[in-house]
């Protein structure tokens, strides 16, 4: 107990202080993360509304496949693309390893099947009831499926939502392909472990309630943006 | 002669095998309300569904004003246009009421004052002229109801396909329910083809009446004949109520 209210304290002094090293890694935390949500959005609500709005019979191997990504240990996904991007591997060339973009590539690659398969579950509930309803009414293909997408928008903002709370705390991937260099690719979760490894357990704790922290207020963003859509 | 407004011929609509309807010929003509009633299961609704072409045919082919409706893309677009249906689970878009009735004249890509006035002028009928800025999601059931028939009015559609519209409403709401849809028929020609449970209903609305059982027309006639001169067995036990299903 004594340790976490000592971490608390640690945590409030760095608040306070505006530590630049600690400002430097929530704000690259921030920015892998936010980026590879960014485009994981950008690649999975679409993705994921294909899939939503086209027969599931004929995509249950690829929603099978999604299901299964959306369970991928970060670790894993690291690691393959460690080998891609290292020195000997196929994408070597572009001496992207241990760089901040190999982070946002690691953590879309995890956040594109949860924001995919949760979209496509979302549009799959609203689709026949939208889809006959704005089929009845006259709208053309293309409006039919932007209407279904509107519709599920609560819900596909929870996918994005789950897809930031998969990305900002996980540490296999970025660890692997970053390398937690500091002031270059140290982000919050890599910091952490650091820090507890070091002994530092008041650090990381501190490092951990800024963590929290962070999401909560990026989350309650984005439980406003679905709270504006909701019925209620 | 003028092409029929529906025409269907040697249908057949199984799910999974099971064959839910089968009709070897019934046609609607236009400017006309008609009602199909029979038991629950009959094929009612399969058979709105397939005249609003939500569903393909199995077998056989429906006509509409002369045209197969077999067709696909803007052919199909252009056929859908001209018919609308209000189904029986009202289901409105999370947004406001004006935009629920302005979705269907957006889809047309009309002018938007064009869009403002008809919008206003279907609300003003149907008695939700106050709420147009309101949540469509928080109206009451008849509220909601009567905006699905304003919805489907300002299209002013050729046909419109109701599936037990008033089915959960109060006897007022019924009552104005019915209202719109006699002016919609009265005011614009709109051919009704409505599907009731409601005996009385169906009575007081439809011109002619088709009384299906097991996914087979076993009646059609004039209302008035129907109900009190039925030729088949099955129609008088429904119209007797000693029909058990």
């Amino acid at each position: 107990m004594d340790k976490i209210w000592q971490g608390t304290m640690e945590a409030v002094r760095l608040i306070i202080r505006l530590d630049p090293e600690m400002m430097g890694i929530v704000g690259l935390s921030l920015l892998v993360s936010g980026s590879a949500v960014l485009i994981a959005g950008l690649l999975g609500i679409p993705l994921g509304t294909y899939l939503g709005l086209v027969p599931a019979r004929r995509v249950r191997w690829v929603s099978k496949l999604v299901y299964t990504l959306m369970g991928l240990p970060p670790v894993v996904a690291g690691l393959f693309l460690y080998l891609i991007l290292s020195s000997q591997g196929p994408l070597g060339v572009l001496d992207l390893l241990f760089t901040p973009t190999a982070m946002i590539i690691a953590q879309t690659l995890l956040a594109v099947p949860i924001i995919t398969g949760l979209t496509m579950v979302a549009v799959r509930e609203k689709k026949r009831e939208i889809r006959e309803t704005a089929v009845t009414l006259g709208a053309s293909g293309a409006t039919v499926a932007w209407t279904v997408i509107r519709e599920a928008r609560p819900a596909i903002t929870g996918a994005v939502v789950a897809g930031f709370g998969r990305v900002i705390a996980e540490v296999g991937a970025v660890m692997l392909v970053g390398g937690n260099i500091e002031g270059y690719t140290r982000v919050m979760t890599t910091a952490i472990v650091l820090e507890t490894r070091r002994g530092n357990f008041e650090s990381a704790i501190g490092l951990g309630l800024i963590l929290l922290l962070l999401a909560f207020f990026v989350n309650s963003f984005l439980y406003h943006l679905q709270g504006t859509v909701d019925a209620e | 002669m003028s092409p029929k407004l529906f025409e269907i011929m040697n249908l057949k609509k199984s799910y999974q095998g099971r064959e839910v309807l089968k009709i070897d010929y019934l046609a609607f003509e236009e400017g006309r309300i008609y009602g199909i009633m029979g038991p629950s299961g009959a094929g009612k609704t399969t058979l709105l569904r397939l005249l609003n072409l939500l569903e393909e045919p199995t077998e056989g082919q429906i006509f509409f004003l002369g045209e197969d409706t077999a067709v696909n893309g803007t052919r199909r677009l252009a056929l859908q246009r001209q018919m609308t249906m209000v189904f029986q689970k009202t289901v409105l878009f999370n947004t406001s009421v004006f935009e629920n009735v302005a979705f269907g004249l957006k889809a047309r890509r009309l002018n938007p004052a064009v869009v403002k006035e008809r919008v206003f002028s279907a609300l003003k009928d149907v008695g939700l002229k106050d709420l147009a800025q309101h949540c469509a999601l928080s109206l009451s059931g008849g509220e909601a109801e009567r905006l699905a028939l304003a919805r489907a009015m300002v299209l002013k559609p050729r046909v419109l396909l109701l599936d037990e519209p008033t089915a959960n409403l109060d006897p007022a709401n019924v009552a104005t329910i019915e209202n719109l849809v006699r002016t919609m028929h009265e005011r614009d020609g709109t051919t009704i083809i409505l599907v009731s449970h409601n005996l009385f209903q169906a009575e007081r609305l439809a011109d002619e009446v088709i009384f299906l059982y097991n996914g087979r027309v076993v009646e059609k006639g004039p209302t008035e004949r129907v109900f009190h001169a039925p030729e088949d067995d099955r129609t008088r036990a429904f119209i007797e109520g000693r029909m058990v299903y």
